[in-house]
């Protein structure tokens, strides 16, 4: 945890529920980072009023990618929460898009609040009086101990291990920037060249971005993979459901998100995490297609990285079945012709045109047939088949998104320097912030780490 | 023995080394009616190991100490005998000027200059004791009787502090170079409560100059150009005749030689009972701990203009005399050298860091400071930045005026300072480049920026040169300031140019300012298309750094804005670190040990979590509201 009074960001509403989310940015540079993502024609948020809602879109200004449509309000120091300058952004995309712009913005300035930090700030810079003080130091011990328990055991150990040797890699070249500097009669060092520099910082961020690629896939790992059931009423969602929260697999777990912490229900088929989503909605509406339309309905879909579609193969496709195949055709999905020890109804064939064969499974509550075939297709279709990718690093946390992105930038920054003639020992700089940022995510930052190295690897001296 | 009144004074300074010289004359400039002691006169800013000043950091510390209005940059100005700027193919931010010394010039001119400064005592005597009443400094008496009365006290007793040098198997008591020791002082500071470190630093063997045949050597002359440490030198004085040192290296011989006496090397047999620096080996260290490499690089650096000495730097030893000699015949171009003075290591007494406030004065005894070697540092240039900031402190102190006290991001000797208190040291502690988060800020060119407002403000930068820098100052910003409103347009001139550096053509007109901003433009270039104006060089290399680097310098500017609040976040002293509830225990030991002065300071400390520092900051805020709340009844 930075103890600085820098930019901070998070996501401050509770996740899930409801369908607006909000990602709010509090310190000096907020205004100046919802400038970077904000766009609305030439409008800028640093110019508007205090105090003010303002619509448009937030964009990633390095891919030009729109992200979501979005209110934001700006709140100048001293009437905020923090009694710092707060921009908070009203996505109304759900819990990814808002995940995204949250994600935008930490790339764009900002760093990950920590837990209870605004209210920390918001105590700080004098906002909440005496007799809250004491309530305060309790928050924030009890949530900062939590969130680095939970930041040294999210740690995987290949994770950990492949940071460790990048920051190895770079330490060594720094080791030789540093002695060129320190001692620049020492002869026994090769001259660190913008060549030799310019190598190691492409190398070493092609691999930050090989786990940042993977970030989306170890989010599924930690998070669960987002998995709705849907179908007509009657058709034995629930009771598929109830299967597949058998009691002895059903893990209730406290999930700690990026902002807060919810329970919801988890189960792991095949060690694959699956986390179903808006459980309460389908379990209370049997009438899901009619809510297709409901915002409610479509945020389900939107959300979920898989959708179990279930049918009665014991009776003919109806109107609505025909629908429901229709709206998650975008979908990764698994077609659950279900009842099956009664007669087939279903016209297969008629099936097979409408929908991926491969996906198609045919089960029985009643009898539990098929339920190992439906088990091995959600393994397949995670693992994709790849067995190899069971042994794969994901990076899952998104403080460790977040700092691989700022040491990604950094590297950047480094190609960038040399590119353009910058003397060695300046784009150093950024290869020292590409360093410790990953130092931050393996808890390693000790200044002195490059100075044991210097006089280990190198012999100097009078 | 018989004691006697021999004088009051508002600050005492025992020990006139690099760090005492300092203290005493920053203490003395600032008005105090300032005593130096020592123990040797003729050893004033004496320089018992390598001949020289400056280097990487180093040199940039001897810049700040001139900025401030200190002595060493002067006295080094007016002694040296060849003067070199490294890493010129560098960035600005570690360019370090590295001067050689005529090391009894400097003893000398450093004398004169004490003895001409006003409020300026100096006598050769030897502290014995302190004189403590009720956890406050007296005054000091010495081992002849006399009671010297003060408000404040300055320990810079270095490598005397019961020294004792080793060579071989012969060990005895000693401060540098044969002197005499101070004994009783160190057991005078036990007594009072002090803990103290027992470190280890050591010195090459000097050879005389016309035994070595330079023909196998590499000369390495000094420069044309003309650099100055003091920024009130002017180049007009640079001096033309200057000596070369000369390069050779030790021979597989040496490491034989070496090897097969390692039995009889102290720091084998146990003799040595110090901690000495990894970046301060001796040479058998060095052939032991990297033993694959063929071939150490010795240096032959001369000591003087009148001397025949010459220091064999990379050849710290504290082999057997025998031993020592035989390596140095082994070593080409030294076949015949004759050994002069052997080297040797000497051990000493520090006192452990954590003990002092940021400000150098003690925790334990108010108004005593300490500084230099005597802090766990190595080097001339570190003690002199110490010493500087202990003698005005001491002075500030006695005008009950707030301490001075310099950030991480204002100089290196805020970096060393910040350091040596909070993390402590376990070795000799040296400056590098590298202990500097803010490097880019702390450049040798800007060490006037920096720090003359300071020097001024606290009486010890003399108006005229305070002046001199303000018009700089000026003159940069006007020059910057041109440079934004000159446009340039693509003209065949400057096409052309831009082709003979291999950088594109201008498509369109810009601003001169953003011209320069390309790394291969110098700024004499941009002059050829633009009306030139007579400036100093300095003047044009400030122009030009500030432009060039603007992008990387703003970035370290905002790095370094971002802890400034928690720098100003103070703490309380003597907080009961263990009536804290939920702090963990290793950062209640820590910070009752260390007793931070700032949250920033706090946070550097290693052992305290965020979470110990977000409590602690809890608490420091809920003291400041309970305060405001009784002052409102």
């Amino acid at each position: 945890m930075s103890i600085e009074f820098d930019t901070i960001a998070a996501i401050s509403t509770p996740p899930g529920e409801g369908g607006i989310g909000i990602v709010r940015i509090s310190g000096d540079e907020a205004l100046e980072i919802a400038d970077k993502v904000y766009q609305l024609g030439n409008k800028k948020i640093s110019e508007q009023v205090s105090h003010t809602i303002h619509y448009g879109n937030i964009v990633n200004p390095k891919t030009n990618t729109k992200i979501d449509e979005v209110m934001v309000t700006v709140m100048r120091a001293p009437k905020t929460y923090t009694r710092e300058d707060i921009v908070e952004i009203n996505t109304h995309g759900g819990v990814m898009a808002t995940n995204k712009v949250l994600q935008t913005v930490l790339q764009f300035g900002g760093r990950l609040a920590e837990p209870g930090e605004f209210t920390k700030r918001a105590f700080l810079n004098g906002r909440i009086d005496l007799s809250q003080a004491e309530a305060v130091m309790d928050v924030i011990r009890a949530k900062t101990d939590k969130a680095m328990h939970m930041a040294v055991t999210q740690l995987d150990g290949n994770l950990s291990n492949l940071i460790k040797n990048l920051r190895q890699e770079i330490l060594l070249t720094l080791a030789q920037v540093e002695v060129n500097i320190d001692y620049p009669e020492y002869d026994d060092v090769e001259e660190m060249t913008s060549k030799i520099l310019v190598e190691k910082a492409k190398e070493v961020k092609e691999q930050v971005r090989q786990l940042l690629d993977t970030a989306s896939q170890g989010k599924i790992l930690r998070e669960g993979l987002a998995t709705a059931i849907i179908g007509r009423p009657n058709v034995g969602k629930s009771s598929l459901l109830n299967v597949l929260l058998k009691e002895e697999k059903a893990i209730v777990t406290e999930v700690a998100g990026t902002t807060r912490d919810v329970i919801e229900d988890y189960v792991s088929v095949k060690g694959v995490p699956l986390r179903l989503i808006d459980t309460a909605g389908i379990r209370d509406t049997e009438d899901i297609v009619e809510k297709i339309g409901v915002e409610r309905s479509r945020k389900a879909l939107a959300d979920a990285d898989l959708i179990l579609l279930v049918f009665n193969q014991s009776e003919p496709l109806t109107e609505e079945d025909r629908k429901l195949i229709k709206v998650t055709e975008d979908h990764n999905r698994i077609i659950i012709l279900n009842k099956m020890d009664l007669e087939t109804q279903v016209d297969i064939p008629e099936l097979e045109g409408l929908v991926d064969k491969e996906s198609i499974i045919q089960t029985s509550i009643v009898t539990q047939a098929g339920l190992d075939e439906l088990e091995n297709k959600l393994a397949d279709l995670f693992f994709s088949g790849q067995t190899g990718e069971k042994d794969a690093t994901y990076v899952s946390n998104i403080r460790h998104i977040a700092l691989l992105q700022d040491a990604e930038t950094a590297l950047e920054e480094v190609i960038d320097g040399i590119e353009s003639g910058m003397p060695v020992d300046l784009v150093q700089i950024d290869m020292t912030r590409a360093w410790d940022y990953l130092g931050e995510i393996t808890g390693d930052s000790v200044q002195d780490e490059l100075i044991t190295q210097l006089f280990s690897q190198f012999c100097l001296g009078k | 023995m018989q004691q006697y009144e021999a004088g009051n004074y508002d600050v005492i300074v025992v020990g006139a080394g690099h760090a005492g010289s300092e203290a005493a004359l920053a203490a003395a400039r600032m008005g105090s009616k300032t005593l130096l002691v020592t123990i040797n006169l003729d050893m004033i800013a004496f320089m018992p190991c390598n001949p020289s000043i400056g280097g990487p950091a180093k040199g940039i510390v001897v810049r700040e100490i001139d900025a401030l209005g200190g002595e060493m940059g002067r006295n080094i100005d007016k002694t040296y005998i060849q003067m070199r700027m490294l890493n010129t193919a560098k960035g600005p931010a570690v360019r370090a000027l590295r001067a050689q010394a005529d090391k009894n010039m400097y003893s000398q001119e450093m004398k004169k200059s004490i003895e001409q400064t006003p409020n300026l005592d100096l006598k050769q005597a030897i502290v014995d004791e302190l004189i403590v009443e009720d956890g406050k400094i007296e005054g000091v008496i010495t081992n002849s009787g006399a009671i010297y009365r003060s408000q404040a006290v300055v320990l810079t007793a270095g490598t005397s502090s019961r020294g004792q040098i080793i060579i071989g198997e012969l060990k005895y008591s000693s401060g540098p170079n044969n002197s005499q020791p101070s004994i009783k002082l160190s057991e005078n500071l036990l007594e009072l409560g002090f803990e103290l470190d027992r470190f280890k630093t050591g010195t090459p063997p000097r050879i005389n100059k016309n035994s070595i045949n330079y023909a196998v050597t590499e000369e390495q002359p000094g420069d044309e150009e003309p650099h100055h440490f003091s920024f009130e030198t002017p180049d007009s004085v640079y001096l033309k005749d200057q000596i070369s040192c000369f390069l050779t290296y030790t021979s597989t011989n040496s490491h034989e030689i070496i090897r097969e006496n390692l039995h009889r090397a102290p720091m084998f047999t146990g003799i040595v009972e110090g901690v000495g620096a990894r970046y301060c080996p001796s040479i058998e260290d060095k052939v032991v701990r990297f033993s694959d490499k063929p071939r150490h690089q010795l240096f032959l650096e001369p000591e003087g203009r009148d001397t025949d000495e010459i220091y064999v730097q990379g050849l710290s030893s504290s082999l057997p005399e025998d031993v020592q000699l035989a390596v140095l015949r082994s070593v080409p171009g030294l076949e015949d050298a004759q050994m002069m003075r052997t080297g040797y290591a000497i051990e000493y007494d520090v006192v452990k860091p954590y003990q002092l406030r940021t400000s150098l004065e003690t925790k334990l005894v108010k108004g005593l400071f300490t500084a230099g070697q005597m802090n766990g540092t190595s080097g001339y240039e570190e003690a002199g930045g110490q010493g500087l900031i202990a003698g005005m402190n001491a002075a500030l102190s006695v005008q009950g005026k707030e301490p001075f006290i310099m950030k991480r991001s204002d100089s290196y000797i805020g970096v060393m300072i910040d350091d040596l208190v909070t993390k402590g040291t376990n070795e000799p502690y040296r400056l590098l480049t590298s202990r500097a988060e803010y490097r880019l800020l702390l450049r040798h060119d800007n060490a006037d920026y920096r720090l003359s407002q300071m020097g001024h403000d606290l009486g010890l930068l003399s108006q005229e040169r305070f002046e001199f820098f303000l018009d700089k100052k000026e003159q940069t910003a006007i020059e910057l300031e041109r440079l934004k409103n000159i446009r340039l347009k693509p003209t065949e001139e400057i096409q052309s140019f831009l082709e003979s550096k291999n950088l594109p053509p201008l498509k369109d007109g810009i601003v001169a300012y953003d011209f320069l901003k390309r790394p291969q433009v110098k700024y004499d270039d941009v002059m050829e298309f633009v009306e030139r104006k007579e400036l100093s060089k300095e003047v044009k290399e400030q122009v030009e750094i500030t432009i060039k680097y603007e992008g990387y310098i703003n970035k370290a500017i905002r790095k370094a804005d971002k802890v400034k609040r928690m720098e100003n976040k103070r703490i309380p002293e003597n907080i009961d670190y263990s009536a804290i509830n939920g702090i963990a225990t290793e950062a209640i030991e820590k910070l009752t040990r260390i007793q931070p002065e700032t949250i920033a300071q706090a946070s550097r400390i290693s052992g305290v979590n965020p979470s110990d520092i977000a409590i602690l900051m809890v608490y420091v805020e809920q003291g400041r509201i309970q305060k405001v709340a009784i002052e409102v009844e």
